[in-house]
This record gives structure tokens, sequence and C-alpha cells, in this order.
């Protein structure tokens, strides 16, 4: 209730918070890879999480998602783990693309994939982890696994209801497929399938789940130049839909151009948070990005070894 | 006919290759001839060996077996020029008829070292057998000569539907027949050779393309394939003319296969390794002993038949929740560690059971004998019957039985794979935290999983029970659980044909070549290596195991993604 509330006294563009992240501290053992991270997505909006190689960008997502426990830090988010649906009801969503339910006040999520996806979370991995040896899809409908209900003994016996479901679950699968542009290629194995086609797929995967909040992992690595615009083109699709997107990404252009909001994580910690606008224009940004001179004398410890090994030749 | 006689579709091209030895093909014809010259002739001297092949012009089993292969070859070598052309623009018949000459040629080697062997001396075989050879060895040579074909497109080949359906008509009824007699020879050398004149057929049938052919329609036609199966099983003991021997058999590797198929959901579909599978057939036999009505049941509740099953399978179910739930947390090492140490346990537990040590359940290593026959209704399945003047056994009614039991598991086991849980079953098996960050229950599917097999398994051993008449712990041993899990994998994971033919490979063997049940294990040891080293997806290959097993061949993947979207244009 009190967030419905502030919600609606602070009207801001991007609408209520889907998602909100606080204090989120992941260690392992000695190392601190994610410190008191703080991140608030908003309904429809587009937030861009960057930063150098290692500074624990993954790490958050896998934090968010429920495949790391936090060490600390509480991930609440607008809504709870649901039970799967009538397959009457999906038949009727299926409508639209990609379907939204309304927002639900802010609650936090167990630690647990699962209910994460159920709560209405989904991710894609940074080095793609599709169901290779599955078609297209297959891949798709394994994605709506959380969304639908039918067990052994409705497999076994095959009532009208499993059919129906059956049938909506691939009916949607197929949707999904247009929807990301793979229509065509439902039938074809997921690893035989361009790299391009591979990233997409496990972005129609993600939407299989009905997500609220999708998380992109590097979306676009290793894209080339028009296939990172189809890429962004995808992604403003998605949030035009009505969903909130985060995006880790390296290329800066990419997600200048996309966010509506960027945070900045170095060495596990929140650099920066702003529009893009705003980050990109900030020297600290750039130095963790490029290095300068004044990089090697914020790390005293590490000065002396840097400093030998480039001035040795 | 002429037309197409005048332009062998693809010789020009082949001819190009190697030069044409013009005397090839008469040599094959000769060889085919003298095989069936030589089989009207007596091959030995001794008339009480190998099922009499001493008469001239009376052909034994073995001859007729010899004549089937010429005129095979005959057929072969027609396609490949002369009246049969339009039928060799398909099949391959080179690669088929060096499959039949060297099978043959072996054929004839080992008869002649089976006479040998059996009737003490060389000086026993007679001069037809050495004809016979001769003609193998030319039909060897001759093919040997001829040219390889290029070939059309097997896919494309469309007869009308009711030739397809005769095809496999035809097939069903070779594989009744064949099954019967081999089953019937009673000699050990008489079944290994004919064992080897099945496989040679079934080498040659593959390498002309015949079955490629066949595996299309069967795509085509997979209901009528199905029924046909069962039509075949059924048929079975009509032909048995009331001898229970084999049928006794046959009721074993029926358990034996509904077991399998029971474990291959676990390991097959889930992917989990279970090495104590046997302990849920031992407990679901155990129930139905405990609850039936011999004199050393232990516990005075005797339900009708239908109730001990539900109750047999429960408690094996329950006893797999048990199991699994702790365990499935574990990944697969550790998983088969721990369902082997269960095995153990349950085995033990059973010999414990005796009222000394422990409560009296089981009898201890007595076990519980006695078990009275089936009786469901009126049907007491110990009773003879005669059908239509054919006698049926005590076995044939168990094995009626069975029939629907594997059925119903068959069924299972195809409709989950064919479901969400299915799917979510292969997602596990491909990237289990992808799965897991998909939404997909992975704990659950894999207790599921766990539950499901040890329910069937649970199913098969309370009619094991009345079936052999006593349970007793020392049937329930660890190595009863690896043939098991060897089944799947020779036949194939995942698939339902290939385990059926795994279980049945690796039951029925032991039992007719009872005087090589001393190397038993080490030939079975040496065929799973060779086979995990050569064709790791089993016998009959599921396409997705066999891609998951040969994740660097691209042209396979591609080879199955065009399989998939004819089948997919079918529709």
């Amino acid at each position: 209730m009190t967030v419905t509330d502030t919600a609606s006294t602070t009207p801001q563009a991007s609408g209520r918070p889907v998602l909100e992240a606080s204090g989120v501290t992941m260690r392992f053992g000695g190392l601190l890879a994610v410190n008191d991270v703080n991140l608030t997505v908003r309904e429809g909006e587009i937030v861009g999480l960057i930063g150098p190689n290692g500074a624990g960008k993954t790490t958050f997502f896998n934090c968010l998602t429920g495949l790391y426990k936090p060490t600390s830090g509480v991930v609440r988010f607008a809504g709870t783990p649901r039970k799967p649906e009538s397959a009457k009801r999906q038949v009727r969503e299926a409508d639209d693309a990609v379907a939204v339910q309304p927002l639900a006040p802010l609650t936090p999520l167990p630690p647990k994939p699962r209910a994460v996806v159920r709560a209405g979370m989904a991710r894609t991995f940074q080095n793609i982890r599709l169901f290779a040896n599955m078609t297209a899809l297959e891949n798709v409908m394994v994605g709506r696994y959380s969304r639908t209900s039918s067990g052994a003994l409705t497999s076994v016996l095959r009532g009208p209801k499993f059919r129906k479901e059956e049938a909506a679950t691939r009916a949607r699968a197929q949707e999904l497929l247009d929807f990301v542009g793979l229509g065509k290629s439902a039938e074809h194995l997921a690893r035989n399938m361009p790299y391009g086609d591979q990233r997409r797929l496990e972005i129609a995967r993600a939407l299989a789940t009905d997500p609220k909040l999708i998380l992109l992992d590097e979306p676009t690595a290793g894209m080339n130049p028009l296939e990172t615009k189809q890429a962004s083109d995808l992604i403003f699709k998605i949030r035009d839909s009505g969903l909130s997107v985060v995006v880790i990404e390296h290329d800066m252009r990419f997600i200048f151009n996309l966010c509506d909001r960027v945070l900045c994580l170095v060495r596990g910690e929140a650099l920066i948070e702003g529009t893009p606008a705003e980050v990109q224009s900030d020297p600290r940004v750039i130095e963790a990005y490029i290095g300068t001179g004044e990089d090697d004398d914020e790390d005293e410890d590490e000065r002396p070894q840097d400093v030998a090994d480039e001035e040795a030749p | 006919m002429s037309e197409v006689q005048t332009s062998t579709p693809a010789e020009p091209e082949a001819a190009a290759q190697p030069p044409v030895k013009p005397i090839a093909w008469p040599l094959g014809l000769l060889g085919a001839v003298l095989v069936i010259v030589g089989s009207f002739l007596s091959w030995s001297y001794d008339g009480s060996i190998l099922n009499d092949l001493s008469i001239n012009l009376y052909p034994g089993g073995l001859q007729i077996l010899a004549i089937i292969g010429a005129l095979l070859a005959l057929v072969l070598l027609l396609a490949e020029r002369g009246p049969l052309t339009t039928l060799g623009s398909w099949l391959d018949a080179t690669l088929g008829l060096r499959a039949l000459g060297l099978g043959l040629t072996l054929y004839m080697v080992l008869v002649i070292v089976a006479i040998t062997m059996e009737s003490d001396g060389l000086i026993n075989v007679n001069p037809g057998a050495y004809v016979t050879l001769v003609g193998a060895v030319l039909i060897l040579v001759s093919s040997r000569m001829l040219p390889l074909r290029q070939l059309r497109d097997l896919s494309q080949a469309k007869l009308p539907g009711w030739v397809e359906i005769l095809a496999i008509s035809v097939m069903m009824a070779a594989i009744l027949f064949g099954a019967a007699y081999a089953l019937g020879l009673t000699d050990a050398w008489s079944f290994i050779l004919c064992l080897l004149f099945i496989g040679t057929v079934i080498l040659a049938l593959f390498r002309t393309g015949v079955m490629t052919w066949f595996g299309h329609v069967a795509q085509r036609h997979k209901k009528v394939l199905t029924l046909a199966a069962f039509v075949v099983a059924f048929f079975f003991p009509f032909t048995q003319r009331g001898s229970d021997a084999n049928m006794s058999i046959a009721c074993q590797v029926l358990i034996f296969a509904a077991t399998a198929m029971g474990l291959n959901i676990v390991v097959g579909l889930a992917g989990l390794l279970d090495l104590g599978y046997i302990a849920f057939l031992g407990s679901g036999a155990y129930v139905a002993a405990m609850l039936s009505e011999s004199a050393f049941s232990t516990i005075d509740w005797h339900p009708p038949f239908l109730v001990v099953m539900l109750v047999g399978a429960g408690v094996a179910a329950t006893l797999g929740l048990i199991i699994g739930s702790p365990t499935l947390r574990v990944s697969g090492d550790y998983l088969a560690i721990v369902t082997l140490g269960f095995g153990e346990i349950f085995r033990l537990a059973m010999f414990n059971l005796d009222g000394i040590n422990g409560p009296l359940l089981t009898n201890g290593p007595n076990g519980i004998p006695g078990i009275p026959d089936l009786e469901i209704g009126s049907f007491n399945f110990g009773d003879e019957h005669t059908v239509a003047g054919l006698e049926l056994g005590r076995f044939s009614n168990y094995y009626f039985l069975l029939l629907l039991l594997i059925a119903f598991v068959i069924l299972v086991f195809a409709r989950l794979n064919d479901s969400r849980i299915g799917r979510g079953w292969v997602a596990i098996r491909e990237d289990e935290k992808a799965a897991e960050a998909m939404g997909v229950n992975v704990f659950g599917l894999k207790v599921l999983a766990f539950a499901i097999g040890a329910f069937l398994a649970g199913l098969a051993g309370t009619i094991k029970a009345h079936q052999d008449v006593a349970v007793s712990p020392d049937q329930y041993i660890f190595l009863e659980s690896a043939f098991l899990l060897a089944a799947v994998v020779l036949g194939g994971m995942g698939t339902i044909a290939g385990v059926l033919l795994g279980a049945t490979i690796l039951k029925l063997l032991p039992e007719k070549l009872r005087f090589f049940s001393e190397y038993r294990l080490l030939l079975f040891g040496l065929l799973l290596v060779l086979m995990m080293r050569f064709r790791p997806e089993g016998l009959v290959a599921s396409r997705r195991r066999q891609l998951e097993f040969h994740e660097e061949d691209e042209d396979l993947a591609i080879a199955v993604e065009e399989e998939r979207l004819i089948v997919e244009e079918g529709k």
C-alpha cells in the first residue's frame, strides 16, 4: 500500500518501481565481488549496467536472479512467485505478443532462481546458454514451463486440459519467435542457428516466462553493427510492450542510445548512476574504462609492480 | 522395362572410377547357383547333429537358411544388371552383396567348424558343404569387383500407402517367424549359426538401404508399425505349440524389458544414473509375495491382485522418494554411489527381516516360496487353455499379462517424453543451470523421474513374484541392476525400440547360450567397452542423444535438422 502511495505522489516519467535492490553485497571468501549496490528499476524503463571487465556486473545479475544468495542486502520485486494460471487464462493473455500483469506491491524475493522467474524476472546469459540440441520452438516452450501446470498424470492421460495447454504453449512459443523475428526458424536446432539468432532466441526464451522485468547480459557481444542495431530495436520493442529492461553492455554507443538510466560499476561498487549524458561525461567513468596515469596512483600497493612492468622495456 | 535397362542411371559415373571387370557379374551368378546346389547336397556325414544335414535333396534348416541367403544375393545381382534394374537404381546392391557374401562365407566356415567339432573330425564334412562354401566365396569375390554406384535419395521413394503397410506387415511377419524359428533351435551351434545368418541379412538390408527406406516408411506409418509390433508379440505364444520352455524365457525377457523401460525414464529421459534399480523391482515382488496366499506369506491380508499391484508399486515409489529426495541434490557420480548402496541395503534388509534380526517379513534368506498362480476374476493363470486348437500353457498366460504391462510402461514413457515434463527433462540434461533460470523445477522433475521409474518397476515386480512362484534376496543382486543399465545403454538411452532390443539381447542370449555362461560377464564387458568407443548412443539411437554424444559433429546436426524439416513438411 505504502509503495503505491509514494509512487502516486512522485509521478516520475518512468512510473512505479518494479525492482528495488538495496545494499546488495556478494562476498566470495576474501573477494568482495559486489559491494553495497543499490538499483531501482521503474516500470517501462531501460537501465544500463556498465563497468570494466570484472566489475561484478554479472555477479550482481546472479544475485538479482537468485543464482547466488547475496551475502547481505535485499532484493524487492513488484510481484510474488505466482502459481501457474489455468490454460484458459493463458489463451486470453496470448492476444498481446508480450503480456504484462498489473504491478503488485514490492515484496522481498527469495534467492531461488525458480521463485524469481515465477515472480516475473527473467534473464539471458553472457555466454549463450541455450538448450543446444532442442529446436528453437522447444527452447521457447521450455521457457513456458513455470507458467504451465500439467503434471505427470495429466501428461499420461492426455485429457482435453493437457491438449489445450500444450496447444497454447506451442502457439505462444511460435508467437514469441515471431516477435523476435525467428518465426521461420522454429524447427531449426538451436546449435545450428547463427550467433545473432541464438542471442535473439535466448531473449524469446526469457520472454516466454511472462516477465515484468528482463535482464540481458551482454546481448550484443560479438555482433556486427547491423546486428547490434537490430538488437537495440528489439529491446525498444520489448520496452514498448510494457516490460522493464536491464542491460549489461560494453558497447558504449549502444548503451547510451538505448538506456534511460545507466549505472556504472567499478570493482564491485556503484561509481555513478544517472542519465546516459551524465554518465558519459563523468571523468571517473572514462578513467575506469580507459585508464589514465592517475589510475596507477589510486592503487598504491600495485604501483611499484605496474611501473616496473611498464617501464622495464 | 527395356527402356530402363538401357539407361541404368548412374553407371557411367561409377564406371569412370574403377575399371569394370566384365567377369564379376557372371561370377556372382555362378556363386549364388553353387550355394543353392550345394545346399541341396549333403553337408555332413553324421545325421544326428545340427538337425540332420546329411540327406541329399532334402535340405535341413541350416541349409534352407543358406538357400535363402543365395536367393537374396540373386535378387541383388539381378538388381545390378537384369530385369530388376529399376530396383537397382534405388538400392545399393553392391554394398548389400558384399555384406551377404562376407556373411555367407563366415556362415559356411562356421558350419564346417561346427560339423567338425560335433562329430569329431573334418572327415565328416560332405562335399555339399564345400560346394556351398565355394559359392559363398565366389559371391564375396564378385561383389568386391562390382562397381559402387550413385544412388537416388531414399527419402524421395514414395510408394502407394498400401505397399508401405504391406512392407511393414512383411517385416513384422519375418520377425515373428525368425524369432519363433531361432527360439525353436535347441542346440547351441544351430542357434549361433542362425544368429549369424539373421545378422548377415539385417546387415545386408541396412547396406542396401532397404532399412533406410523402411525407416522413412515407419515415420509415415507410426501407428501401423506400433500396432503391428504388438500383434506380432501377441501371436508369438501361438507359434510355440503349447511348449512352455520358450515361453518361460519370453516372460523373463518381458519382465526384464518392462523394468529396463522404467529405468529408461530415469537414465534416458532425466539423465540420472541409477545403479540400484533392481531394488524397486524387488520391493514390488516382495510386497506381492507378502500379500499373497502363500503358506509362507507374512502378512495376513490378501487383497485382490489389482490392489496388490498398486500397493507394490506404491511401496516402490515411496522407497524411490525416500532415497531420491536427499540424494538428488547431489550430482551424477554421487547419485550413482548412493543408489548402488541403496540396492545393497535393500538386499541385506530382505535378508535380515527374518524374525530374528528384525521383524518377520521376508523369512530372510529362505525367501517366500509357494506363491500361488494369479487369479483375476475366474481366470487362473496356472491353467492351460486351448484357443483355436492351439494350446497355451501357464507361461503364455503370464506372457499376455506382461504384454499389457509393457504396453502400459511404453505408453507412460512415450507420453511423458512428449510433454511439458519431458521437455523439462531434456532441458535439465542439456544445461541444468539454464533450465533452473528458466523456471524449470529441476529438483522436482528429478524426484518425479525417480518415483515414476520406481513405480513402474514395482508394478513389474508384483507380476514377477507370481510368475517366479518364489522370491528370495539373491534374485536382487547388484549384477541385475548392472544388466538393466547395460540393456538401456546398449540399446539406446531414451528410445523405446532400442531398450526393448537391448533387453531382449541381454536376457535371451544367456538363456540360449548356457554353455557360454562362464564367459558371459567377460563378453558383456567387452561389448560395452566397444559400444562406448564406437557407438556411445546405443544400437538404436535417439536423435537427440546422438547429438548430445557428438557435440562436435556439425554434419550430423544438419542432417538431423533436415530430417526434422522433412517430417514437419509431411504433416
